[in-house]
């Protein structure tokens, strides 16, 4: 096995996936067997992915492979290069700690069958490393849509529900539309050679126009599954309706399918870049992750909440693409390479936290059957374990130092800091505002994390039922600690990870960070001089470290050294009951009243004379009614004008087509003239 | 020898236009079948003539392949069915027939002028027939239009298939004869299902009138 090639070991890889997904269905109803032996197989099968898309990244170069399989004179061409290597690498590492926990989670339920489950679990894992190694478009679209029908069978794996049905059923649609676009994508790609392997896309040259067209197209079909405005809908509902780690994955690695997608057909199948095309996804983006994040801020059902988490996250990675897409038309490499660098980590590190943090609310709902943040509370008393380990997913998240997310947040703002170089001055008096929308983005995500963390875990339990709440079991811890280690290296080790970074930015821009950001040492990132910026993560880590253990110590030895259980959010009040601490609609209010206008609010207040006073706040999407419900309504009319041709009569449809036939023969000799 | 034989195939070939005509006009069923009948008895003397003319001997087996099937087994099942579902006597009441006739007219109008160009550059022995056969396809179709009741509608669409075996084998001296093989199947394959289906329509309107069919619609 080690002497083979990277590309090969991938194969197996897929090829066991489905394998066990086959294992699963012939053992339908062996439940232990499925959870115990054949999840965890799959897990294995991520590292072992890991493992190799690993070794492919560090030894360089592209591998190719012609599989006869598929249809006659159209068979798979599968590559393995950087770009594919670095997402197949994510995807292992969140696969492994995915897998592992899903395998203490699954419970034997009335759902689905345990061995269906297992089916689609690994063969949307299957579909998912099938995309990043297609090498024509046949290939990628046939993984795409598999990735997405498998994925829309584990949304409804609880079908029995009506709400659920239609969460999937709005995920199916968009998703099939992004498809169709993708398809007319690469049809303008191939440019009328019939030919539609990526290695001639990329030989043709497109006129500015055409690639214009290709690239929208593009965009449009990867925004739907990746959650950017206004095709974002689907994200939220779909999300909480899965089971955790199937959120886990759909989050975490499925919408990186989507930036994967993106940079392949921007950064290597187009080989023109136009500067607008970098302005519309950086737009974009920032809008999205804007909008993710102030409606992050006011849910009050922790799934969603992260759903909405997880818009934000994407529209940050769109912006670092765009930015890039913007710096690299103008041939700007090496700053198009920071901003591609703080693309490709930010996509690492929100892989594998917001995989962590799905699955703490898994685990949570596991022990208390609850996913309202108003009937949660003080679980970590009850679930240490959880708790802690969501912490550091929450620290990560809030793009606080030293965890994964500020590193990309902060490579993000110092690219964001490169563009005064921009010969476009109109550019340059628009890009502080982003800048400072990023950073406004940054910070309400910190706001959202404290919530979501405040919330569940601290204070006192808001219902009785939450002092039986138990612990994760054992497959769970080990799921849940392999993401949070690797959350804590990526954000302590960044030059590490940027060494494996360098090899695709390589690839897409011929500029690396590499060698210029440990320059000064393996410990020190300094992403473009010394004198205009780095960041020591240990050294960080070292001085908070420091300041904490002071002020223990301090404490300790000067103050009274007691501990005093108190109530907590007490505020000073000396009867304050679990009803009375701060909740989530509290706590998201002053987000509420300040960015009003984004929300489609309402509000049911109690009157004084209510026996039973209910107070609720339902905060709906504008875009729903905005934009979704105006196309739902043209699509009733026409489909009403159309239903009129239907009468009916055999006759009258006999006459339509003697119309048709009748028509068409009038057309035949003008035709040959 | 050519020439009288040409005469021959025009000669058939108006006999079907002329049968096209009178099945439009015809109102009782039973009559319909014995018209179909007759179409078909006028395609197997113009495939032979075109078979003795050309020496082509699968066109032969073609013509006795129609002649078992559309002469005797198809209008024998129709008579039974007629029986059987005791439609015998059954008129149907057309409306405006001198409209439709000249509806009719405008459109083997229509055809020859359509068959023009292409007959002028086909090389088979009697071009002038194509523009018959396409105008006996149409005024079948028109038959099945207009039809109401369900048994002549299956008599429209069987002599429609007439029509272009015609125009196959006259105009450009036959199809292969796989090609024809699978149709008379197909053709015979429908007549059965057709007639199963009547069954249950009457079952379940309790007439052949398929104005009932509309129930069926959605609302």
């Amino acid at each position: 096995m080690l002497n083979s090639q990277s590309l090969d070991v991938v194969l197996w890889v897929i090829s066991g996936w489905l394998l066990i997904g086959l294992l699963g269905i012939l053992t339908l109803h062996r439940f232990t067997f499925i959870a115990r032996v054949l999840f965890p197989l799959g897990g294995i099968g991520g590292l072992v992915l890991a493992v190799a898309a690993f070794r492919s990244l560090i030894n360089g170069g592209t591998q190719n492979r012609l599989l006869p399989i598929g249809l006659p004179q159209l068979h798979f061409h599968l590559s393995l290069d950087a770009l594919s290597a670095f997402f197949l690498l994510v995807l292992g590492v969140a696969v492994f700690g995915i897998s592992i926990f899903s395998a203490g989670y699954f419970r034997n339920s009335t759902g689905t069958a345990p061995g269906l489950l297992c089916l689609e679990f690994h063969f949307f894992l299957a579909s998912m490393a099938l995309v990043l190694v297609a090498a024509d478009a046949y290939v990628f679209m046939l993984a795409w849509e598999s990735m997405a029908l498998s994925s829309y069978f584990l949304v409804t794996a609880n079908h029995r529900l009506p709400k659920i049905r239609a969460a999937g059923f709005l995920y199916l649609l968009i998703a099939h539309i992004g498809a169709i676009a993708l398809l007319l994508s690469f049809g303008v790609l191939q440019a009328n050679t019939g030919n539609y392997t990526f290695s001639n896309m990329r030989m043709q040259s497109l006129s500015p126009f055409w690639a214009s067209v290709a690239f929208l197209l593009a965009v449009f079909g990867f925004s739907a599954k990746a959650g950017i405005l206004p095709l974002h809908i689907w994200l939220p509902e779909a999300h909480p309706a899965a089971p955790s780690p199937v959120s886990a994955l759909m989050s975490g690695v499925m919408l990186k399918m989507a930036i994967y997608g993106m940079l392949r057909v921007c950064f290597d199948l187009l080989r023109v870049h136009i500067w607008w095309w970098g302005v519309l996804l950086l737009v974009l983006g920032l809008a999205t992750a804007l909008f993710g994040v102030v409606f992050a801020a006011v849910q009050s059902d922790m799934k969603r909440l992260l759903a909405y988490s997880s818009i934000e996250n994407v529209g940050l990675i769109f912006a670092a693409l765009g930015l890039a897409l913007l710096f690299s038309s103008y041939g700007m490499n090496l700053i198009a390479a920071l901003a591609l660098t703080a693309c490709l980590f930010h996509v690492a590190a929100h892989a594998i936290f917001k995989s962590l943090l799905f699955l703490t609310t898994g685990s949570v709902l596991h022990a208390t059957g609850e996913r309202n943040l108003g009937r949660l509370g003080g679980l970590i008393r009850f679930m240490p374990w959880v708790a802690w380990l969501a912490l550091i997913g929450i620290l990560a998240s809030s793009g606080l130092p030293p965890f994964s997310g500020f590193i990309s947040e902060w490579l993000l703002l110092q690219s964001f800091l490169f563009t005064p170089g921009l010969p476009q001055p109109f550019l340059n008096m628009l890009i502080p505002v982003a800048t400072a929308s990023i950073a406004l983005t940054a910070a309400l995500a910190g706001y959202t994390m404290v919530k979501f963390c405040g919330v569940v875990f601290l204070g006192q339990p808001r219902e009785e039922k939450l002092n039986q709440a138990h612990d994760a079991n054992l497959f769970e811890k080990i799921g849940m600690a392999w993401l949070a280690i690797i959350t804590i290296t990526l954000g302590l080790a960044p030059n590490f990870i940027i060494r494996l970074i360098d090899p695709v930015t390589r690839v897409l821009v011929n500029q690396g960070l590499a060698a210029q950001s440990k320059s000064n040492g393996w410990w020190l990132l300094t992403p473009t001089s010394m004198a205009r910026a780095s960041y020591g993560p240990l050294y960080f880590l070292l001085g908070v470290v420091g300041a904490i253990a002071l002020a223990f110590i301090l404490v300790r030895v000067l103050y009274h050294a007691r501990l005093r259980r108190s109530a907590a959010w007490g505020g000073g009040h000396p009867w304050a009951n679990s009803r009375m601490q701060d909740t989530a609609e509290g706590y998201g209010q002053p987000i509420r009243q300040v960015f009003e206008p984004f929300f489609a609010m309402k509000r049911h207040l109690p009157k004084p004379e209510d026996i039973e006073p209910r107070y609720e706040v339902i905060v709906e999407d504008k875009f729903w009614n905005g934009v979704y419900m105006p196309v739902v309504r043209v699509t009733e009319f026409v489909s009403s004008i159309v239903g009129r041709l239907q009468r009916g009569r055999i006759s009258i449809y006999l006459l339509y087509s003697f119309i048709t036939l009748i028509f068409l023969l009038i057309l035949v000799p003008s035709a040959r003239k | 020898m050519t020439d009288l034989s040409i005469q021959l195939i025009n000669l058939f070939a108006s006999f079907l236009l002329l049968l096209a005509f009178a099945m439009l006009a015809q109102r009782r069923v039973v009559n319909l079948v014995q018209i179909y009948a007759m179409q078909g008895l006028t395609v197997v003397a113009a495939t032979s003539v075109v078979a003795y003319v050309t020496h082509q001997n699968q066109l032969y087996y073609s013509a006795a392949m129609t002649l078992v099937l559309k002469v005797f087994l198809i209008p024998w099942i129709l008579r039974r069915l007629i029986k059987r579902l005791d439609i015998r006597w059954d008129v149907e009441t057309l409306i405006n027939i001198p409209s439709m006739m000249l509806i009719g007219i405008v459109l083997v109008i229509f055809s020859f002028n359509l068959a023009l160009p292409i007959a002028s550059l086909s090389t088979s022995i009697s071009p002038g027939t194509l523009g018959i056969a396409l105008a006996c396809v149409l005024l079948s179709f028109m038959m099945m239009i207009t039809r109401s009741k369900a048994l002549p509608q299956v008599i429209g669409f069987l002599s429609m298939e007439n029509a272009l075996v015609f125009a196959a084998t006259s105009a450009t001296s036959g199809m292969p004869m796989v090609v024809e093989l699978g149709i008379a199947l197909d053709v015979l394959v429908g007549v059965f299902i057709l007639g199963v289906f009547m069954f249950q329509i009457r079952e379940q309107f309790e007439s052949l009138d398929i104005s009932h069919l509309e129930n069926l619609k959605e609302e």
